[in-house]
């Protein structure tokens, strides 16, 4: 029984770090179609943000408070930069975006690397946060349920936002179909500046979030990144449904691997299981339906 | 530089053969006159990046495959390279059946049982062109078959690249992370003499222009058209009644067959292998080259590989910070300004228009 309880909060915790990583993504991948390698470097971003704020603050509480939105801010203003600079010059030639994005992160890394230097730095984690608590027989690291919270949040804001408001609206108008949704009258390059700002500012968030389980490197967000992508892919692309999904099954299923071999095996295994899982569902778990050819 | 009438040259039989000789006196003549020992090994190793950019070109380039998991089937053949000068070396000291010296520093005794086969140089080789060949149609079919491709090929290959080399780190018995070195001998010759560091680098030079050649005749025969159909408009080629992913899956092969015998050629030019060289980055590493040269170019890739190995190898040293700032900027400015590469500059009169922009 606490084995099981065990693996099923492993499991979540795992799942609920990927879906953090994946949400922007899976929110950017869904309007434009457009993969950003970059976004792991937004993450890394958010992760310096709360460095930062709380070398500037001082209190870990206040600051992690504080570094959140902060965040969600210069995550979201690199993302909007990244968009008007580049992206939208490459509409149409998605595997060119992808490889100028990582040529972007290569570019963020070093710039990391030499504004705070290679070696890893520590964010101090709030009082409040530290410890665990005990659930069903099991403790639990109470900074482990602050971020299924936060992705739960997050989750939750994104749909309300697309389901909701006007602006949301728009987004999944031109996500459905661009063309009609321009001939009603939206304007859809606004609308993808803004999609990619949230997206990006998701990174942010997720980063600051991650700086709570682990320390800040310059390439912090290249080792959440591919399974960022493999959640992305597993659940259907640009749908939240999917990633929300898919994170928690990709994060039990590791959890399972890394209980019965090792944590090497299982990546491997998680990958093959996807490699199986496309063929069953090759656009991914959830796809949005429409009447084209690919 | 190359104006219209020699290219025009080029493309006759006549042409061929005089770039093929060219080629030839250049790598073969020139090169071991005027480079030191020392240079001529490093040039060795840059064209086993060049070979691995040859697939690419084939795959990407000529077939609209973003495979950003080439490391992995340049790891394949560079491990099983490697295990067998490991273990020709242990042979060679204590006799048959003996335990390669990392294996005892880690405490292995006894030798793994996938390992005693790689003391045959003929199983080896074998190994090196069927191994990475046969996981690359299995892979290929799996996903083409099912018509995943663009961005989520893309994805799954450089996950293939990252779950590769996890793997390879947690495995003791292939060096683990610090990966297989210090060989003494290939297939009987030392390797510490210069003589056989030149014929390395003329096996290297040899590979590399039959890679070449090979590519050159798909590129040129039905299948090589079909391949740039597939590319260009899959739907129309399929309703024409053909299987666009067998189309596909034969050029992933071929890439992945050059990947490996670069690899092979790779571990005794530069005497070790480690999971660092295979991975996501060094993957996708190989790829601008590729996209500098001119990604659908024959030529192009070659020279854009060699350009930046010689880069990294003189650059990275002196200013780490500054390389990989170019090495950004690079792939930013080449692949938004200059999707067709260096190779597009000297086109002056396209016969096509944006052939390149289509394949995305």
């Amino acid at each position: 029984m606490d084995l099981l309880v065990g693996q099923l909060f492993t499991g979540l915790s795992t799942g609920s770090i990927l879906l953090l990583a994946a949400l922007g993504l899976s929110l950017t991948y869904g309007q434009m179609g457009v993969i950003n390698m970059a976004h792991g470097e937004f993450i890394m971003a958010g992760c310096y943000t709360a460095y930062v704020v709380q070398q500037a603050v001082g209190d870990a509480g206040a600051s992690l408070l504080i570094a959140l939105p902060v965040g969600f801010l210069v995550g979201g203003a690199m993302g909007l930069v990244l968009e008007t600079l580049l992206i939208r010059r490459l509409y149409h030639r998605p595997l060119d975006t992808l490889l100028v994005t990582f040529g972007v992160g290569l570019i963020l890394q070093q710039v990391a690397r030499d504004v705070f230097g290679a070696p890893a730095v520590n964010v101090a984690v709030p009082e409040a946060l530290r410890g665990g608590v005990d659930l069903l027989g099991v403790t639990v690291p109470k900074t482990r349920l602050f971020i299924m919270a936060l992705a739960v949040v997050s989750v939750a804001a994104v749909t309300l936002v697309l389901r909701f408001t006007p602006a949301g609206r728009r987004i999944r108008a031109v996500v459905g179909n661009r063309d009609l949704a321009e001939t009603a009258g939206i304007s859809s390059r606004r609308v993808d500046a803004g999609t990619f700002f949230i997206g990006s500012g998701l990174a942010g968030v997720a980063g600051v979030a991650l700086t709570l389980i682990g320390s800040t490197s310059p390439t912090t967000g290249q080792s959440y990144l591919v399974d960022a992508f493999l959640v992305v892919v597993a659940g259907g692309m640009g749908r939240i449904k999917g990633a929300v999904v898919a994170a928690v099954a990709l994060g039990a299923l590791q959890a399972v691997f890394e209980t019965y071999s090792t944590a090497s095996l299982a990546k491997v295994g998680v990958f093959l299981v996807i490699v199986v899982f496309l063929q069953l569902r090759p656009q991914g778990l959830f796809t949005l339906r429409t009447r084209s050819l690919a | 530089m190359s104006p219209a009438p020699v290219r025009m040259f080029l493309k006759t039989r006549l042409g061929t053969w005089t770039g093929f000789g060219a080629a030839a006196i250049v790598l073969f003549g020139l090169a071991p006159l005027l480079l030191s020992g020392f240079r001529l090994g490093l040039l060795a190793q840059f064209i086993c990046y060049a070979i691995v950019a040859v697939g690419i070109g084939l795959a990407w380039g000529r077939g609209g495959m973003l495979t950003l998991g080439q490391g992995v089937f340049f790891g394949m053949g560079a491990y099983l390279m490697a295990m067998h000068l490991k273990m020709a070396d242990a042979e060679f000291r204590n006799g048959p059946g003996a335990v390669p010296d990392f294996m005892e520093l880690a405490g292995i005794r006894e030798l793994p049982a996938y390992w005693a086969p790689f003391s045959s140089p003929a199983f080896t080789i074998a190994m090196i062109l069927l191994l990475p060949t046969a996981f690359a149609v299995l892979l290929g079919l799996a996903v083409f078959k099912r018509r995943v491709k663009g961005a989520y090929f893309a994805i799954l290959s450089q996950a293939l690249a990252g779950a590769f080399a996890i793997l390879l780190i947690g495995q003791q018995s292939l060096g683990g992370f610090n990966g297989l070195s210090r060989f003494q001998y290939f297939f009987g010759f030392t390797l510490a003499d210069p003589v056989n560091q030149q014929m390395l680098y003329f096996i290297a030079a040899g590979v590399l222009l039959a890679v070449v050649a090979i590519a050159l005749q798909l590129r040129r025969s039905r299948y090589g058209e079909l391949l740039v159909a597939v590319r260009d408009a899959e739907e129309r080629v399929r309703f024409l009644g053909y299987d666009a992913a067998n189309v596909k899956v034969v050029a992933y092969a071929v890439a992945a067959l050059f990947a490996s015998v670069a690899g092979a050629v790779f571990v005794p030019v530069v005497g070790i292998i480690s999971p660092a060289s295979i991975g996501i980055v060094p993957s996708i590493m190989f790829i601008l080259g590729v996209a500098i040269g001119g990604r659908a170019s024959l030529v192009g890739p070659v020279v854009g590989a060699l350009a930046v190995a010689w880069a990294q190898t003189a650059l990275s040293e002196q200013f780490p910070s500054a390389w990989t700032y170019a090495q950004g900027l690079l792939f930013i400015a080449i692949i938004a300004l200059l999707p067709g590469g260096i190779a597009s500059v000297f086109k002056r009169f396209p016969t096509k228009r944006t052939p390149v922009e289509a394949a995305a």
